[in-house]
């Protein structure tokens, strides 16, 4: 029994998935159930990770390879409420598509376990494993669609995600060769006791997992993916592949450089890496925005920018003593910020794409008038995006300059002060078209229950956040303080 | 503890959100709502400020827990001294003005006077918050209603300006931002009055380029030359109650800034780079005024004639004494009444003849005797003319700047004698010569709300023309600490 309350959260989700294939294959007329089976899971799932947090049952499991800490649980339920709203914006979507509703949302609850593991992981091998658990669904995910471009996308996903997971693996090679293990904790130990003899083995093996991490994260130069998958794949998955797969990037890649890489030698080797490619990934993502058309390109240009954000954090985390943890909760509000302020912006995309049947920006000119919730809510979000106030996403933003400056790293925070005036622009620009563009069509866009109930959730989030972000914050600082203890 | 202010601060919010919530048959009843929220906080305002005591320091002071952890020590802290309070009742008695100029409004009721309530919430908030962080989000908070007031209600090009005024904004701003992390890293605290007692010596980057950081994000508000572009284009493509608002007591959210935050938390770099305020704010005077001359859209040349109009608040700052900064706080008020009433007139104007051409208008004053007289009156206050608002405020700032920047008050005379020509000429060129048949069949100003607005705006140039110290009473021992600290 104890084994198995360990991997509680990731059997509900599991077994919901088993579940809903179940209903798919015995019971076909019932599918109208599918996405509510999906949605107890993942309740299911976060009450029994509730039930850790109650009793203040953190630990360490199956021989050190998993870390029940907060660290993990803040991502557990960030992953159940990510995939919860994916799975309510999808049910329009899936409905209309007519064909495979149970594998879709199956596969949606794998990715999730998947992702949920990978938070956990302590171990290189299963760091590797969960990472392909949550990594091979989102493949067949990404050319889900019948279009060509789906496809496109698809194969795009795979043939890229599978070199970036052939680079990380060849990093984890050199890593153990490096210290003869592949737990985090005793390549720590090895790193301490003669890390400097492989000095450059290990910068190598660093710089491989960055690469690997950086193509999960979309940070430049391992970017060339997002537009044209966001783009090509079905808008939810779009926006599941936008938070869940970037949010897990950034939490492993903390587990990994924390646990593993703490040595001070090493340390400020990565601070400088994360500088520069936040740095990079913040221009480039911004300037490319501003050019698009397309708002699922826009989108993902804005989401490899807003990575370069979370990189801040990264890099602020090198600095030791009381700063320590504060770029990691920084990363980890950024983190939740984001992912409630993301998914806000797909699920109002969604919503409205579905009935203008286009994701150009000039087609959303005027929708104020012909949808308000949709328009306040998207220009909502775009808002937060942007870090302005009263959102989650100024708090976040604020949070992460803040540890940047105490990292004495000003010059990047001007860097990325500058960045979100560029991107005001293009965020605003769509906002603008929405509340000042004359309609296309006069036809109301009307909101399907599901879609209202995820985005209701989501832009109340933002704002709730925004004005109160007390919790968020201190749930972020919770997480991050494991990191402190060792 | 005190809550009068968080009252006054979410009345006009309140009634906006009222407004915002109506039913679409109740339509035509936004007004009202927002004329009735408007006056409680003008009635409100006005008690507060008589109950206020002139001993500088901070009033109806009000603080309680907001964000506290670890690094992070943010409250919700309010509070008025004799350099906000004037400011906060400008702000309640111009934002019954807009609302009443606004009657006319036909289209989309409901979100043009609840976002002119937010408006007025965002900027009392900025001239109350005690904590920089409070004061950085109401800061921000304003951009919203401003980008659709006139994006949606305005004319030309106004999605144009409205973007315009944003980024321009919100650049600034970021910058500002960076100051304040700065700051608050040094310091250990965003409280106001406490920066404003520290003394700090060093930061992680150099004290003088935080000072510049903050400066920059005023100065685009103020606005200063060369970062006053956006204004003419936000100005001239305004609704008439939005331009009242900004150029009353928008700008003045930059002065207000730069008096409470640069020069107070950083005394010792405002000594160092006085200088170039005063330069700056000669340079804006001039120029300015040069500009103004030029203008044939009623509106861009009252615009203008801000941008001139606010140097003479830099250089009263920059100079650095206490004349000459409650010369730049009563410049301020004293603006802020006069434009809003020329912006006022301008709008009642243009109401009836839809152009704001210079070269079209010409002998309103037989056609249109009141609202003329209204832009005579308004035109004199803003040239300075004695026992009106304007000319109490320059003449403090001369007498106080004269002794430590001779040559900035010599250049910036020039300025007002400039502003007399700009002003006359275009009086002369609208109000009087010969009569233009096209605009015979309009009617002069007859409805009560617009004899109330002008009628209010002139009474209160009077009032501040003739008995300046009512205000100046109350603004002079809240420059007194910021004094002290730069002579040490």
């Amino acid at each position: 029994m104890s084994s198995l309350d360990l991997v509680g959260p990731q059997l509900a989700v599991l077994v919901a998935a088993a579940v809903v294939l179940l209903v798919d294959s015995l019971a076909p007329q019932q599918r109208r159930v599918e996405p509510f089976i999906a949605l107890a899971g993942l309740a299911a799932s976060a009450i029994w990770t509730l039930t850790w947090v109650l009793r203040d049952d953190y630990q360490l499991a199956f021989g050190g390879t998993l870390a029940l800490d907060e660290f993990a649980v803040f991502f557990y339920f960030l992953f159940v409420g990510i995939t919860a709203t994916v799975v309510l914006a999808s049910v329009d979507w899936v409905n209309r598509e007519g064909r495979g509703h149970g594998e879709y949302y199956a596969l949606v609850l794998v990715v999730c376990s998947g992702l949920m593991f990978l938070s956990a992981s302590r171990d290189l091998i299963t760091i590797f494993l969960s990472l392909e658990l949550s990594s091979i669904p989102q493949y067949i995910l990404a050319g889900w669609g019948k279009d060509k471009k789906s496809s496109e996308a698809g194969l795009k996903y795979l043939l890229l995600g599978a070199v970036a997971s052939s680079l990380l693996l060849y990093g984890m090679a050199l890593l153990y060769g490096a210290t003869g293990t592949t737990l985090l904790d005793d390549i720590a130990a090895a790193i301490q006791a003669d890390g400097d003899a492989h000095r450059s083995l290990l910068v190598l093996a660093m710089v491989l997992l960055i690469a690997g991490f950086g193509f999960k994260m979309a940070v430049v130069p391992f970017q060339m993916w997002v537009p044209d998958v966001y783009q090509g794949a079905p808008t939810p998955v779009s926006a599941f592949l936008s938070v869940g797969s970037k949010a897990a990037g950034f939490a492993i890649v903390l587990r990994i450089f924390f646990e593993a890489f703490e040595a001070d030698f090493l340390s400020d080797d990565w601070s400088m890496i994360f500088a520069v490619l936040a740095a990079v990934s913040m221009t480039i993502g911004n300037l490319a925005a501003i050019v698009q058309t397309d708002i699922k390109r826009m989108l993902g240009y804005s989401s490899i920018a807003q990575a370069g954000n979370f990189m801040v954090g990264l890099a602020a985390i090198s600095v030791t003593g009381e700063e320590f943890t504060l770029g990691a909760s920084a990363v980890l509000l950024f983190v939740a910020a984001y992912a409630f302020t993301n998914l806000g912006a797909f699920v109002a995309v969604i919503a409205i794409s579905q009935r203008i049947g286009s994701d150009q920006i000039r087609d959303y000119a005027g929708m104020w008038k012909r949808s308000p919730f949709l328009a306040v809510a998207l220009a909502f979000c775009l808002v937060s995006l942007t870090g302005i106030p009263p959102t989650a996403g100024f708090w976040a933003k604020m949070y992460v300059f803040n540890a940047g400056i105490r990292a004495d790293l000003g010059w990047l925070v001007i860097i990325g002060v500058l960045n979100s005036v560029i991107s005001a622009y293009y965020y605003l620009g769509v906002a603008r078209q929405m509340f000042v563009g004359e309609p296309a069509a006069q036809e109301r866009v009307r909101t399907s229950p599901t879609i209202g109930l995820s985005l209701g959730v989501a832009t109340l989030g933002v704002l709730v956040f925004g004005i109160l972000p007390m919790p968020l914050i201190s749930v972020a600082q919770d997480a991050a303080e494991i990191f402190a203890r060792q | 503890m005190d809550i009068e202010l968080s009252v006054l601060l979410f009345l006009p919010a309140v009634a906006g959100v009222l407004c915002g919530l109506l039913p679409q048959s109740q339509e035509r009843n936004a007004k009202w709502i927002a004329l009735a929220g408007s006056l409680a906080a003008l009635g409100l305002s006005i008690w507060l400020f008589l109950q206020f005591e002139n001993d500088g320091g901070f009033q109806f002071v009000e603080k309680r827990e907001w964000v506290d952890i670890g690094a992070f020590n943010l409250q919700y802290y309010l509070g008025v001294d004799g350099l906000s309070m004037p400011l906060v009742i400008l702000t309640t008695f111009l934002t019954v003005a807009s609302v009443l100029v606004s009657f006319s409004i036909e289209t989309r009721q409901r979100l043009y006077f609840s976002m002119l309530m937010i408006l007025s919430t965002s900027v009392l908030g900025v001239f109350m918050a005690l904590d920089f962080m409070l004061f950085f989000l109401f800061w921000e908070l304003e951009l919203f209603p401003m980008f659709l007031l006139i994006a949606i209600y305005g004319s030309g090009r106004k999605e144009y300006s409205a973007t315009k005024f944003v980024l321009y904004t919100v650049a600034g701003s970021a910058f500002m931002l960076v100051a304040i992390l700065v700051l608050a890293f040094e310091a250990g605290t965003f409280d106001i009055v406490e920066l404003g007692q520290s003394n700090l010596t060093n930061a992680i980057i150099p004290l003088g380029w935080v000072f510049l950081l903050l400066f920059i994000g005023f100065a685009v508000k103020l606005p200063v030359v060369p970062l006053h572009t956006w204004l003419p284009d936000a100005h001239g493509d305004a609704p008439t109650a939005v331009s009242v608002m900004l150029a009353g007591v928008l700008l003045k959210m930059g002065g207000y800034g730069i008096l409470r935050m640069c020069v107070t938390i950083l005394p010792e770099q405002a000594d160092d780079y006085g200088i170039w305020f005063a330069g700056i704010g000669a340079a804006s005077i001039l120029y300015g005024a040069f500009v103004t001359l030029r203008q044939t859209d009623l509106k861009r040349l009252i615009a203008y004639s801000s941008v001139s109009h606010m140097g003479i608040v830099l250089l009263g700052v920059g100079a650095l004494g206490k004349t000459s900064m409650m010369g730049a706080t009563y410049q301020m008020i004293a603006h802020g009444v006069v434009t809003g009433m020329l912006f006022v007139s301008v709008g009642l104007l243009y109401d009836r003849t839809h152009t704001r051409e210079i070269a079209r208008l010409g002998g309103l004053a037989r056609q249109m005797p009141l609202i003329a007289t209204g832009l005579v009156f308004a035109g004199f206050a803003s040239l300075g003319l004695p026992a009106l608002a304007g000319f109490i405020a320059e003449v403090t700032v001369f007498l106080g700047s004269f002794q430590k920047y001779e040559w900035a008050v010599l250049v910036a005379i020039w300025g007002v004698l400039l502003s007399a020509g700009y002003i006359l000429w275009m009086l002369q060129r609208v109000t009087f010569g010969p009569v233009k048949t096209e605009w015979n069949e309009l009617k002069d100003q007859r409805h009560w709300w617009e004899h109330s607005v002008t009628a209010g705006l002139a009474a209160l140039i009077i009032l501040l023309g003739v008995y300046p110290a009512m205000m100046m009473d109350m603004i002079g021992p809240a420059i007194d600490p910021i004094v002290e600290r730069l002579e040490v």
